[in-house]
């Protein structure tokens, strides 16, 4: 009884509880993914992709951008065991560099985008009346056209290049993350320990720290891993359109724009891109089923 | 009727975004476009002129109230480029976008059906997981490297089939294969687990238990009702076509809507793009409303069930 009359103890036997259980569950998590044996496989092609482009500096053979005129469009010797390009820049060396660019565009957007999205999301939903329903309508608008269409939008208007890319995939992907974490916001509301936190006179901050951001995380990392893999094809489609990161950039999107005059003469051009691109995207989405059925297996992919 | 009314704002926040995007661009419309008839830079007497004949120097939102009035008649201003109305512009190109978009369609949903159906009725069988793969792989390879694969394997090894552009109907192959492939996944998956959903349910067991044929159980009872998430479904894969289109028209230099917004974006032809967006997000809304109408009249439970509402109600 003690408890209850003590908000104090209250809470910090709640935090007590879930510090002791969070490092147990996170353990059950990690023991779920690895029996199932698809998430296993994303796991090792995210991991592999984003070791070799982190590793990229010290894995490739030349300097991704070393121009040599001798051996253009070169097929696969042991000195380029992916060949060259047509101005004999080292094929292997530019996807290994590339993976810095496409994945790393794509993690600091995810990032960026899981973070507007959970506070714009708590924000209308915590608070709700019309900063909810303001909100809300933006939220339509963005989802209620393709990603693609929003993206060749802004981009259209901003110009090519590395910020407008940016720009126009966190512009128009928050939005996905605000009303997922806006509806769980509203239920866990109502929720017992939240109602009864604030019953015992907790401020809005404790209470959207301490109660609200804990529980919404775990369902928006699972969305983030289904969510990444779009991130990168749109990405890749803004490099084919040759709207992206330009060139000399070794982006897989733009390289294989700059692959198209090549296509019948050395289709190779396009395929280790188109390759890294698609194997990179199943990686993520594998990854993402595999935690969607193990942390949250009601949150569908809305499409 | 409510449903109309949500639809509106969404509507207007569309056009908004269109409008506000284009004033967000650098570099002065007026100039732009007075640069292009004059063949020369225009004075700054001929930029003041122009302003106040087209009323630019007016607010913003004054300007947006009078453009979004504009729009809903179907005009949404001229082409940069050319000065020729954009909705012309946008509409002479729609035969040739649907020219793909509705075999690819067609293709899409007569494979998710077949394929769909199978593996629901096969399950865990070859074409099954196959069926799985497939749509696996449908979501990870961008759509332009199926395109570019496909050219590589039919147009340039095999030498089947053209590499590009309009022409015969051998021209229409890989674009609308691309098209069909690219989005037949998620409705051949729905399709399945749809169909596994109703084979579970009672009314089936009645019919089997009747002694009918399972070809007529699953054709007659079964298949009718899985097919209710997948008819609105269907035109829900309407974003999925648009990005197709503009993709496939890109890869093939289709002279199509998509490829025109494509190049309209490099000639800094915003008034095209804003129009793009517009016309697309006017189709959005259109088909949302006849998804929900459809909703209604092919689900007895959701008809019987308004009906009832609108007795109660008077």
């Amino acid at each position: 009884m003690a408890v209850e009359s003590s908000p104090e103890v209250g809470d910090h036997a709640a935090t007590r509880r879930a510090w002791q259980a969070a490092p147990g569950r996170r353990a059950s998590v990690l023991r779920g993914l690895l029996r199932d044996r698809i998430a296993v496989a994303g796991m090792l092609l995210v991991g592999l992709f984003t070791a070799a482009a982190l590793l990229a500096p010290m894995l490739a053979p030349h300097d991704p951008n070393a121009v040599d005129a001798t051996v253009r469009l070169a097929s696969p010797s042991l000195q380029h065991p992916l060949g060259t390009d047509e101005l004999g820049r080292d094929m292997l060396s530019r996807i290994l560099f590339g993976g810095r660019w496409s994945l790393g565009i794509a993690a600091a957007a995810t990032i960026a985008v899981m973070a507007i999205g959970i506070v714009v999301g708590s924000v209308a939903g915590y608070y709700g009346g019309a900063l909810d329903t303001a909100i809300m309508r933006v939220v339509d608008v963005l989802l209620a056209l393709p990603d693609l269409v929003l993206y060749l939008a802004i981009v259209g208007a901003l110009g090519s290049g590395l910020r407008n890319v940016l720009i126009a995939l966190i512009g128009v992907s928050w939005a996905r993350y605000a009303r997922i974490v806006r509806g769980l916001v509203l239920s866990l509301r109502e929720r017992e320990f939240v109602r009864a936190s604030e019953a015992l006179g907790a401020r809005d901050r404790r209470l959207m720290l301490r109660h609200i951001l804990p529980n919404v995380v775990p369902p928006v990392v699972v969305l983030a891993s289904l969510q990444t893999g779009g991130l990168i094809l749109g990405l890749a489609a803004l490099g084919f359109f040759g709207l992206g990161v330009q060139p000399p950039t070794p982006e897989w999107g733009t390289m294989i724009n700059q692959s198209r005059l090549f296509l019948q003469t050395a289709p190779a051009l396009m395929v280790w891109p188109g390759l890294a691109i698609s194997l990179t995207v199943l990686g993520f989405n594998l990854l993402g089923d595999g935690l969607r059925d193990v942390l949250d297996p009601r949150l569908e992919p809305d499409r | 009727m409510r449903r109309i009314l949500v639809l509106v704002p969404t509507w207007l926040g569309i056009s908004f975004f269109a409008f506000a995007l284009a004033s967000l661009a650098p570099g002065d419309p007026a100039e732009l476009i007075l640069a292009r008839e004059l063949d020369e830079p225009p004075t700054p007497a001929q930029l003041q002129a122009f302003r106040e004949r087209f009323g630019l120097d007016d607010p913003f939102l004054v300007q947006y109230g009078r453009w979004v009035a504009n729009a809903v008649t179907g005009d949404l201003g001229v082409s940069f480029r050319s000065g020729d109305p954009v909705f012309g512009e946008l509409v002479s190109r729609l035969p040739a976008t649907l020219q793909i978009a509705v075999p690819g369609f067609t293709v899409a949903v007569l494979l998710a059906l077949l394929v769909g159906v199978v593996s629901a009725v096969r399950r865990n069988s070859l074409i099954d997981h196959g069926s799985r793969v497939g749509a696996l792989l449908a979501d990870s390879v961008p759509s332009f490297v199926l395109a570019y694969l496909l050219i590589i394997v039919f147009s340039v090894v095999l030498g089947l089939l053209p590499v590009a552009g309009r022409g015969g109907p051998e021209h229409l192959v890989l674009p609308v294969l691309t098209l069909a492939l690219a989005t037949t996944a998620s409705l051949m998956r729905l399709t399945r687990s749809s169909l596994l959903e109703v084979l579970g349910e009672r009314y089936v067991r009645t019919a089997r238990a009747m002694g009918l044929p399972e070809r007529w159980v699953i054709l007659r009872h079964a298949l009718r009702n899985a097919l209710i998430p997948v008819v609105t479904f269907a035109a829900l894969i309407f974003g999925g076509f648009v990005t197709g289109t503009v993709i496939v028209e890109t890869v093939f230099a289709w002279p199509g809507v998509g490829k025109f917004v494509v190049d309209s974006i490099f000639d800094r032809d915003y008034a095209i793009i804003q129009g793009f967006v517009v016309f697309t997000g006017t189709v959005f809304v259109l088909i949302n409303l006849a998804v929900d109408l459809l909703y209604v009249r092919l689900d007895p439970r959701i008809r019987l069930a308004v009906d009832a509402e609108r007795g109660r109600g008077g």
